[in-house]
């Protein structure tokens, strides 16, 4: 184990996976930083410093630091992926999705299932994400809802430096695009990360964070940190919560929810997307068809309201969950009669 | 550039072999056998063959939504094509594709696309891993070509991936087929910079060719010179404007109200590619109207034996619906 933060256990997992497989390329914008300058290369290494040193490490084939345009990154990876390379393309933020939705949305997504399952595309797409800097309506936001929607993508949400090791190695290992959606808030976050250089965590298997019987918290990303904290304020007040991680949100550990919330019968859903057509809608449609019978209380959801997320301190605190929102909803479960 | 026999029987043969399959399947799709939306290649023959004659299955090409002809020139199976377009669960892409989505990978053809514009990112992506893999034995890289429309050169995709592969270098060629049409629209009006796409690429910082569309030969030995530069490891992209003509619609039902009056006999008469060729090699006597006649007839043939072959093809099952999906729900 090393006690490493969240930003170093990914940079540290894509120098590892590009020293032991030469198909992985890196490409982004300013994933070397300072090209074409006085002071560059590697005057920046990454705005995130998730890539700080790969260009000196592996050079400008396998380091591809591209002009500001995020539709020819997005398909690039395509076309790097189709032709058999592995690349982890980065869209500096998470919005930017809206400037080349098409070319995850119609084709990387796409490629395998329309090419009647004859090619692969397994490019990585790590796209930082989430509020809390005060960054407003435009670098904030978080995208799950949009890329859970899409067959064909998976989506890991590290909410730990282990996660974010051992869910990006997968990645980069899967046959399958995937999109790896880093908080930007986590990024200073330090942890114990193994030091086995194949760790990986399968998707599509939630964390059980905390361990209780009363309410079920499920949560993904930033939220799991507040659910976490809500839970061990209930704990002294004797509440226990199980808090599950979902880990990526497609595809779905169904069964961990379900199994939880058959012995809870009580259930709060955590997410940082807006309030309608989210994983907080989609896993209480789940939890009402499939576990209905277990349910003791309406499903609780903690998330913004229907907003874009707002500039100021005082608003973004009122915009986004927190542990005192999750706490609440968890007592308002257990209150229903 | 002298051909000899057996590349000119070859590129005569592919040529026609688009031509037929396209004609056969603008007679077909009216019976209403065929579903789906469908987009002809028909004219545009001389293009698709006179680039793919020089590549190698190394070389990679993303296609249009017009992209037919790209798909058999560059190698793919003509009944698994026609199954395809069938929807049969043999087609090259086990009837998830249809016309417009048709790719072999493992041909180098990164596939059709339904969206306009969106293949030149893709081949950039495709022209950086050739670029990573290096030059062969002789020097040279492999190559990637986004084939693009005088519709396509409107969309910020490829003024975006025009500039990514200049700027890294990319061994990627970006080949504009000017049919006059993006879908209904003339292209003096759709297209700012008049009829002229291959400026646009030379702003990006590209070196450009022009050259005639409909002349096999005028596509082929201009290719080469654009093959010659590309391949260079350091030299980068390059762009091409073909100068071509559509004879069909732009989807199969379009009324081509648009069309002047007479306009398509006399592309048919004086800008068909077949024509034109057979007048070239037979007027220089390096095959005789015997040897062609012949070819048209194998054509015929091979596309009758296509379309037999899909009718009796098995369909999908309900089942197949989730084949190739990491998931369902």
């Amino acid at each position: 184990m090393a006690k490493l933060m969240y930003r170093d256990a990914i940079r540290n997992t894509i120098f590892q996976e590009m020293q032991r497989d030469e198909r992985v390329v890196v490409l982004g914008e300013d994933v070397v930083g300072g090209m074409g300058t006085a002071g560059g290369p590697e005057a920046i290494g990454g705005i995130w410093s998730t890539s700080t040193g790969l260009y000196d490490a592996f050079g400008p084939d396998r380091v591809i630091d591209t002009p500001i345009s995020e539709s020819a990154i997005m398909g690039a990876a395509g076309g790097l992926a189709l032709a058999g390379k592995r690349p982890v393309a980065e869209i500096m933020f998470a919005d930017f999705i809206g400037v080349c939705m098409d070319q995850l949305w119609n084709q990387i997504a796409k490629f395998r299932y329309m090419f009647g399952g004859k090619s692969i595309c397994p490019a990585v797409i790590r796209m930082p994400c989430g509020a809390g800097y005060n960054a407003a309506a435009q670098h904030s936001q978080m995208i799950s809802q949009f890329v859970t929607n899409m067959p064909g993508i998976k989506v890991a949400m590290p909410a730990t430096p282990a996660d974010a090791c051992g869910l990006l190695r997968q990645a980069i290992r899967d046959d399958d695009p995937v999109v790896f959606l880093e908080h930007k808030f986590l990024y200073a976050m330090s942890g114990d990360v193994p030091d086995d250089p194949d760790f990986c965590i399968p998707f599509g298997h939630a964390r059980l964070a905390r361990a209780g019987e009363d309410v079920t918290i499920v949560a993904s990303g930033m939220m799991v940190g507040y659910a976490e904290t809500a839970a061990d304020d209930l704990a002294q007040s004797g509440i226990g919560c199980d808090v599950i991680d979902l880990r990526t949100t497609s595809p779905l550990d169904e069964e961990a929810i379900l199994d939880s919330v058959e012995v809870t019968g009580r259930l709060v859903i955590v997410d940082e997307a807006p309030p309608r057509c989210s994983l907080a809608t989609d896993i209480s449609a789940l939890v009402a068809n499939k576990a209905f019978a277990s349910l003791k209380a309406p499903i609780e959801m903690v998330t913004p309201p229907h907003t874009p997320v707002p500039f100021a301190r005082e608003l973004e605190g009122a915009y986004l969950p927190s542990p005192v929102k999750v706490a609440a909803a968890v007592r308002k479960t257990l209150e229903y009669r | 550039m002298q051909l000899n026999r057996e590349a000119l029987t070859r590129a005569y043969r592919q040529m026609k072999l688009i031509r037929e399959f396209e004609e056969r399947l603008h007679e077909e799709i009216q019976t209403g056998e065929i579903a789906g939306f469908t987009h002809l290649y028909c004219g545009q023959e001389a293009v698709a063959v006179g680039v793919c004659e020089h590549l190698t299955e190394r070389d990679k090409i993303v296609s249009t939504h017009r992209g037919h002809g790209h798909c058999l020139a560059k190698g793919c199976d003509v009944n698994g094509m026609m199954k395809e377009i069938w929807g049969s669960q043999d087609g090259l892409c086990n009837g998830k594709a249809g016309s417009m989505h048709i790719a072999d990978v493992d041909k180098g053809m990164l596939g059709a696309n339904g969206i306009v514009g969106a293949g030149a990112p893709i081949a950039v992506g495709a022209a950086l891993s050739n670029k990573i893999d290096g030059p062969d034995e002789d020097g040279k890289l492999a190559i990637a070509i986004a084939f693009s429309g005088d519709g396509a050169c409107n969309q910020g995709t490829t003024f975006e991936a025009m500039n990514l592969a200049v700027v890294t270098k990319a061994p990627c060629i970006f080949v504009f087929e000017n049919n006059h049409y993006s879908e209904h629209t003339g292209v003096d009006y759709a297209v700012g910079t008049v009829n002229d796409i291959a400026s646009r690429a030379e702003a990006f910082g590209m070196k450009v060719w022009r050259a005639n569309g409909v002349d096999f030969f005028s596509v082929y030995d201009c290719m080469r010179e654009v093959l010659d530069y590309v391949r260079v490891p350091g030299n980068g992209p390059a762009a091409v404007e073909f100068d071509t003509e559509r004879f069909f619609g732009h989807f199969e039902g379009d009324p081509q109200r648009y069309r002047g009056e007479g306009e398509l006999d006399r592309l048919r008469a004086e800008r068909d590619c077949t024509k034109i060729f057979r007048a070239s090699v037979t007027g220089a006597a390096l095959l005789d109207d015997a040897d062609l006649d012949k070819i048209d007839a194998d054509v015929l043939q091979a596309i009758e034996d296509a379309v037999t072959a899909s009718r009796a093809a098995p369909r999908p099952r309900p089942e197949n619906v989730l084949d190739n999906v990491y998931i369902s729900y």
